[in-house]
């Protein structure tokens, strides 16, 4: 459902993303992790179609997101790290503005906002405006906002900062039955435990390339690690034995 | 922990402000090179030469009057600084609120060890630069062609800094302590609502009754009954507990060579006390204040009268035209400080009509023809630089506002074009009328003919759509994503080169048309019949040619430039 292939990203001299490929099935829920700066988020962006690759190509569906842009982002839904919003619109007119932008509307679109702002316990602020929102609140919204179009694709950067457990909770349960339903999902998260419940499959960037892709016991096996908790493998395969020293530095 | 901790100096506290700036113009030399530099210097080197020249071409004038010379120096140097006292206190105030009580890094400054003396005075000069620096750059000529004119010597530069920097300091504290006892009643939000209202209603009020009472008229000896009374207006001073009338005094008595210290002993104590009560009050009511700053958005929007109103209207456009159309409409209505500036523009408005009802074209005697085509011919160069202001302050950020969402707007299949669609619309209808209503009263008013009637109106339609285009095709090559404030967008280097072309686009189609009626206009004198030839179309055709040219050049060059945006 997800293609990318030799997707390279350079920011002058810098390689945020190094001729990455990779595939993401229908029906999967797909982790993606890395180290702060490993080329995540620039990633995430290029297949959501708001950075261009500098080299490589994203296709979702079998649409190139930068040749064919509108069928391929009809079937997508994004959800960045960053809750940026119009602050002067209401919840409710948001959404509606968003459904507009997939060219849907109606009173098809006004039951689906009731039942998204229902869902994410935002029911009682859909008239307030979005500047009177909570950090958590505006993920919520805009979580809602990448589901109002039924997508067939969802791509997520850090979904869980912000929310309370229950939205956390809440928000697990939503991908798992979307992908249980076919969809598919890919999702940044430094969160690893999330990460081990969730994901059928996960890739591992760093320093803008793929260094470890598969089930967690695919990697255990690939890297010798045992019965080890998906964060030792994390920290084995991103050099994160340093953590060590920190408690050094912390203990005074 | 326990005992006192060590402060950091004021420099520490402002150090990563100095450095974001350095930074910003590093940036900007490197993105832009040289050759940004070099228009933004010499645009200001003209403006500045600009002041100097007609400043120094009155006072040449002045020296000539024998007795009243220094007189009337004095009185316009008082009312130059009085007006710039004005427009500080207003721009300290709404400056103030920004620094002291919405800036990001109050969470880091409050929640750190740093005391509420060192707070106060790093937010006051901060406040103070924001405010300040375009009054004291447009002081250094007015005060230069006072200097060369009156031989004050090197000495007088100094002096002059002595004088200024009270000045500009004590709106700055007044501003800074009425904000703080705003936001003590009102939130902080509300608060940004109100002054922006209040601050442009009384710029408004103060531009329409200065105009109104028709100042030039004070301006004529002969409007008083002996030279006694003239000279007795004169001297009175105009407001002598304010800081612009001791400035006054001390520059022109140092200019006359007779320097009298008490005017800057009075600028410097009162500032000195003003900072002293200020920083008093900050350490009574800032941590309240700053508290309530926190709260306080607006409550419970429905928006459905937007819906019933302007969405029926859109109706027969695609939904995702539609719904952009509306939500811009919606944001630019519910942020105060964007639709707040409506009030001065329609003053502004007013004050343009109300100079063309006066020009003295009409007196009784048979009109002369030829002045009255002039003027409305000129009036469409002039009409068509208050348009470029308007795009400039609406239109040219329209981009730049989007820039936080475009997360948003890239992702989801919206077409770039229908974005720009919607941009260039929402901008350009309000424009439009405006337009038409402009040019159309002023030439009601001028009693112009119905030739002259239809070109202007024509031309301004055509120059409209080229302004506009101009103004979204600039603000996408030339993207402020970075700054909050819709109102500092068109004062960036994009904003300068946008009026920089539109001056020159009025420049040709008024030439290209001047030779259109030209003809017309000795056809009528010489009472020969009008007949509109192929030497006329073809300047028709020229003009329209210009602004067809000027209208889909920017709006593809600014296509191209969004496809091109990173996030």
């Amino acid at each position: 459902m997800i293609r990318l292939e030799n997707l390279t990203k350079h920011y002058g001299s810098f390689v945020a993303v190094d001729d990455i490929s990779m595939s993401v099935p229908r029906g999967l829920l797909h982790g993606f992790l890395g180290p702060n700066g490993a080329g995540k988020t620039t990633t995430l962006r290029m297949i959501a179609g708001i950075l261009r690759p500098t080299d490589g190509r994203v296709l979702i569906g079998g649409d190139d997101v930068h040749k064919q842009p509108l069928a391929a982002k009809m079937r997508l839904g994004f959800i960045p790290d960053r809750p940026f919003v119009y602050d002067k619109l209401t919840g409710a007119e948001f959404l509606r503005f968003v459904a507009g932008l997939y060219g849907q509307e109606g009173e098809a679109i006004d039951r689906r906002i009731a039942e998204l702002l229902e869902v994410f316990e935002l029911t009682s602020w859909k008239d307030e405006l979005v500047e009177a929102y909570s950090h958590g609140m505006r993920q919520k919204l805009i979580i809602s906002s990448a589901l109002i179009h039924r997508p067939e694709v969802i791509v997520v950067d850090e979904p869980m900062v912000g929310l309370d457990p229950k939205a956390a909770r809440l928000l697990k349960d939503i991908f798992r039955q979307f992908v249980g339903k076919g969809g598919t999902v890919l999702m940044s998260t430094h969160t690893l435990e999330v990460a081990e419940a969730m994901c059928d499959r996960i890739a591992i960037i760093q320093h803008g390339k793929i260094v470890a892709e598969g089930t967690v016991p695919d990697l255990r096996r690939q890297h010798q690690a045992g019965d080890a908790s998906l964060e030792e493998l994390f920290l084995k395969l991103t050099g994160g034995a340093h953590a060590r020293e920190l408690a050094e530095v912390l203990g005074r | 922990m326990t005992g006192t901790t060590v402060q950091p100096s004021l420099w520490h506290v402002l150090q990563p402000k100095w450095r974001t700036v350095r930074q910003r113009l590093r940036e900007a030399r490197e993105r832009g090179g040289w050759g940004r530099l070099t228009i933004l210097v010499t645009v200001g080197g003209l403006f500045w030469l600009g002041v100097y020249g007609v400043l120094f071409r009155i006072l040449k004038y002045f020296r000539g009057v024998e007795e009243l010379g220094p007189l009337l120096a004095g009185k316009l140097l008082g009312l130059v600084l009085l007006a710039f006292v004005s427009i500080l206190i207003l721009s300290n105030v709404i400056t103030a609120l920004s620094s002291f009580f919405l800036a990001k890094d109050l969470d880091l400054l409050v929640s750190a060890p740093v005391d509420w003396l060192r707070l106060y005075l790093a937010k006051l000069w901060e406040t103070v630069i924001h405010s300040s620096w375009m009054v004291a750059l447009m002081i250094v000529p007015i005060l230069a062609a006072f200097g060369v004119s009156y031989r004050g010597g090197l000495l007088f530069i100094p002096y002059a800094v002595l004088t200024i920097a009270p000045m500009l300091l004590l709106p700055a504290v007044v501003g800074a302590a009425l904000t703080l006892i705003l936001v003590n009643v009102f939130p902080a939000r509300r608060t940004r609502d109100l002054l922006s209202i209040i601050a442009l209603g009384a710029a408004g009020g103060v531009i329409l009754v200065f105009r109104l009472i028709r100042p030039e008229q004070l301006a004529r000896p002969e409007g008083f009954r002996n030279l006694l009374d003239f000279i007795t207006v004169l001297r009175t001073p105009t407001s002598p507990f304010l800081p612009s009338e001791w400035a006054t005094k001390a520059i022109m008595s140092f200019l006359r060579g007779s320097v009298d210290p008490m005017p800057l002993l009075l600028l410097w104590t009162t500032a000195a006390a003003f900072v002293t009560f200020g920083a008093l009050l900050h350490r009574e009511l800032f941590a309240t204040g700053f508290t309530k700053a926190q709260e306080g958005a607006e409550r419970f929007v429905r928006g459905t009268l937007w819906r019933w109103t302007v969405g029926s209207l859109l109706r027969p456009l695609p939904v995702a035209k539609r719904e952009f159309v509306l939500k811009d409409i919606k944001l630019f209505f519910r942020d105060t400080t964007q639709w707040s500036q409506l009030i001065l523009l329609a003053v502004l408005v007013v004050v343009y009509v109300f100079n063309i009802k006066a020009l003295p074209l009409h007196r009784g005697e048979p009109v002369g023809f030829f002045y009255v085509n002039l003027v409305s011919f000129l009036n469409l160069g002039l009409a068509g630089f208050v348009l470029a202001s308007i795009a400039a302050r609406f239109i040219f950020p329209a981009v730049s506002l989007e820039g936080r969402q475009m997360w948003l707007l890239r992702s989801s299949p919206l077409d770039l074009k229908a974005l720009l669609w919607s941009k260039y619309w929402v901008g350009t209808v309000p424009l439009l009328v405006m337009a038409l209503l402009l040019t159309g009263i002023t030439n009601v008013l001028l009693e112009v003919s119905s030739f002259m009637m239809v070109v202007s109106l024509a031309t301004i339609c055509a120059l409209t759509f080229a302004i506009s285009a101009l103004a979204l095709g600039y603000g996408a090559l030339y993207p402020q994503f970075e700054t909050e404030n819709a109102a500092q967008i068109p004062t960036s280097f994009g904003g300068l080169v946008f009026m920089m072309t539109t001056v020159a686009l009025l420049g040709a189609v008024i030439l290209a048309l001047s030779q259109a009626v030209y003809t017309y206009v000795r056809a009528v004198y010489e009472g020969r019949p009008v007949v509109i030839d192929a030497r006329m179309i073809g300047w028709f055709a020229v003009a329209a040619l210009v602004c067809a040219a000027a209208t889909a050049i920017p709006l593809k060059v600014g296509l191209k430039r969004m496809e091109q945006f990173e996030f």
